[in-house]
């Protein structure tokens, strides 16, 4: 077997703003103008509202070309690993809540299967079924809050309301289910907390049937939009290949062409007995970023009303022992979260505390690409790809 | 799924082996390889361009502190072949160095930072080794066994 010496393969990502400038710069001075270059440095962040949290940004500029995007991160660094190391594994569940906040039923999830998969705990099947609905309902609350703070950040105010109005629904959904709004913890390993309370069926039909026909209202309202269109459509493309290279997951790499998704292709749970789409985009630019997220929630919706027809009675947890010691050993899982892949890695050395868990954001590796995208790309774009990305700034430092 | 095949014929390269290591989880879908800390970057660029592997997708990097040594920890994965492989690179606690895979895959830029950040290991090749969580002039890598938290102002 022969080894080739190791290459640089960084794909192009943004254009290079070198020879639009020159070329501007030129056609200026023909006309007589005196143009005098200069580079400009702009802090953006932490406390900005369309950071979506603390973070900073250091944009250099040429007038108004962006030449260089330094993001500087670790404002809500809590240090959720090493907090982890020093907690038994019940007390873990209500740290995943914590780091991506919009969505905690799925942070939830991942972890209390990586546990059960190092344990080989058994999930009683009405448990599967009900973890399902809750992820997608996250799924939905959180790209409903996705849907009204990208409007924001393209100066429309109104879908901010409406998408606040319907994702209420879903929270009070939730809070009927676990008592708690946001930061759920309603996942338990072997199970989840409570069985569902009664009349949730028909709340969870009334809710899509009213969400719907409102998903086509959001397109009338903001996906067709004119202006939202010229704010969005070819601006920050990523290519496949880049994607790719940068191990960007969720629903940004499927905007950019590649229908991978972890329901469809490694379904865990009985996430194998449902019947959906992977909406997936084409050119990867900001406006298909939107548009897999609009198309998500409908098949979301799909997988709710099916997992709420083929509901089957039973238990909601499984019997575990009341301390939980997973064996020596590691494992490691992912699940598909609202913003892409979560993995949890977790070392065992069969203590009643984890050795070692480590927690895999698709939040943080996905603003990575967050200079390329921007490079050459005007000022007045950066909160349009900034928001497009959807990031959580929780889980990125966690 | 990999084959057995495939995964033995890397154990020809000199740096790999699939020696049984401490701690290894027996995931059927998962094959461990061991790999030295100054070729891991060749060995990933093979298993990225040779053909029957293409691990075009880099999904995870960590590592753990086992206190008389560490491990540096890879998922890789192919999404054409839909496989995936798990590499460890053992380094030692005085000054590790790692070679970087950024070359291979640029969205290891960020993991390695993080990893150099928690841990103290550097990754030799990688183009912007700072710190990413903890602020510049940190004293110590908090996710190793033996850091002492030194009881500051916000105590």
């Amino acid at each position: 077997m022969s080894m080739s010496p190791t290459t640089t393969t960084k794909p192009h990502v943004g254009d290079d703003p070198t020879p639009a400038i020159a070329a501007a710069v030129e056609e200026a001075r023909a006309a007589g103008k005196k143009i005098k270059l200069e580079e400009m440095y702009l802090n953006m962040g932490p406390q900005h509202p369309s950071t979506h949290g603390v973070l900073r940004l250091g944009i250099l500029l040429e007038g108004e070309v962006i030449i260089d995007t330094i993001p500087d991160l670790g404002y809500l660094h809590r240090g959720t690993e090493k907090i982890a190391e020093d907690r038994d594994y019940m007390q873990i569940i209500h740290l995943t809540d914590r780091m991506d906040y919009l969505s905690a039923m799925n942070n939830n999830t991942g972890y209390v299967m990586v546990v059960e998969k190092l344990m080989g705990q058994e999930v009683p099947e009405r448990a599967e079924y009900i973890r399902v609905m809750m992820q997608e309902l996250n799924r939905i609350a959180s790209h409903l809050l996705f849907f009204g703070t990208y409007g924001v950040d393209m100066g429309a105010v109104t879908p901010f309301l409406y998408g606040f109005r319907e994702r209420e629904l879903v929270l009070d959904i939730f809070e009927k289910v676990c008592g708690a709004r946001m930061t759920h913890s309603y996942m338990r390993i072997g199970g989840v907390a409570e069985d569902l309370p009664s009349g949730f069926s028909e709340e969870c039909k009334d809710f899509i049937d009213y969400f719907l026909p409102v998903l086509d209202e959001y397109d009338e309202l903001l996906t067709y939009n004119p202006i939202f269109m010229d704010r969005t459509k070819g601006i920050g493309k990523l290519s496949k290949e880049a994607a790719i290279a940068y191990g960007v997951t969720g629903p940004m790499l499927r905007a950019s062409g590649v229908p991978y998704d972890l329901r469809k292709d490694e379904p865990y749970s009985v996430y194998d007995k449902f019947e959906f789409d992977v909406p997936t985009g084409e050119n990867g630019d900001c406006f298909d970023r939107y548009f897999v997220r609009i198309q998500e929630m409908r098949e979301s919706c799909k997988i709710v009303l099916q997992a709420l027809d083929m509901l089957p009675p039973g238990k909601h947890q499984a019997k575990t022992s009341r301390i939980i010691k997973p064996p020596v050993g590691e494992a490691y899982l992912e699940v598909e979260n609202p913003r892409g892949q979560l993995g949890y890695y977790l070392v065992s050395e069969g203590e009643a505390t984890p050795y070692r868990l480590h927690i895999r954001p698709p939040s943080f590796v996905n603003l990575q690409v967050l200079p390329d995208l921007l490079k050459g790309l005007k000022i007045g774009d950066v909160i349009a790809v900034l928001g497009s990305t959807d990031i959580v700034l929780g889980e990125v430092d966690r | 799924m990999i084959s057995e095949e495939l995964v033995n014929a890397l154990i020809e390269n000199p740096a790999v082996s699939r020696e049984e290591v401490e701690n290894a989880y027996r995931d059927p879908e998962m094959p461990v390889l061991m790999v030295d800390a100054d070729s891991v970057a060749d060995v990933c660029q093979f298993l990225r361009d040779t053909k029957g592997y293409e691990f075009n997708f880099l999904k995870n990097i960590t590592a753990v502190d086992f206190e008389e040594h560490m491990h540096v920890v890879y998922h890789l994965y192919s999404m054409d072949l839909r496989h995936k492989i798990m590499i460890k690179v053992q380094v030692g606690r005085e000054q590790p160095v790692v070679q970087s895979v950024e070359p291979v895959w640029c969205g290891a830029n960020w993991q390695e930072r993080e990893v150099y950040d928690l841990f103290g290991i550097k990754f030799a090749g990688h183009s912007d080794l700072r710190r990413i969580m903890l602020p510049e002039d940190w004293q110590g890598y908090p996710l190793r066994k033996d850091y002492v938290h030194e009881p500051d102002h916000y105590d």
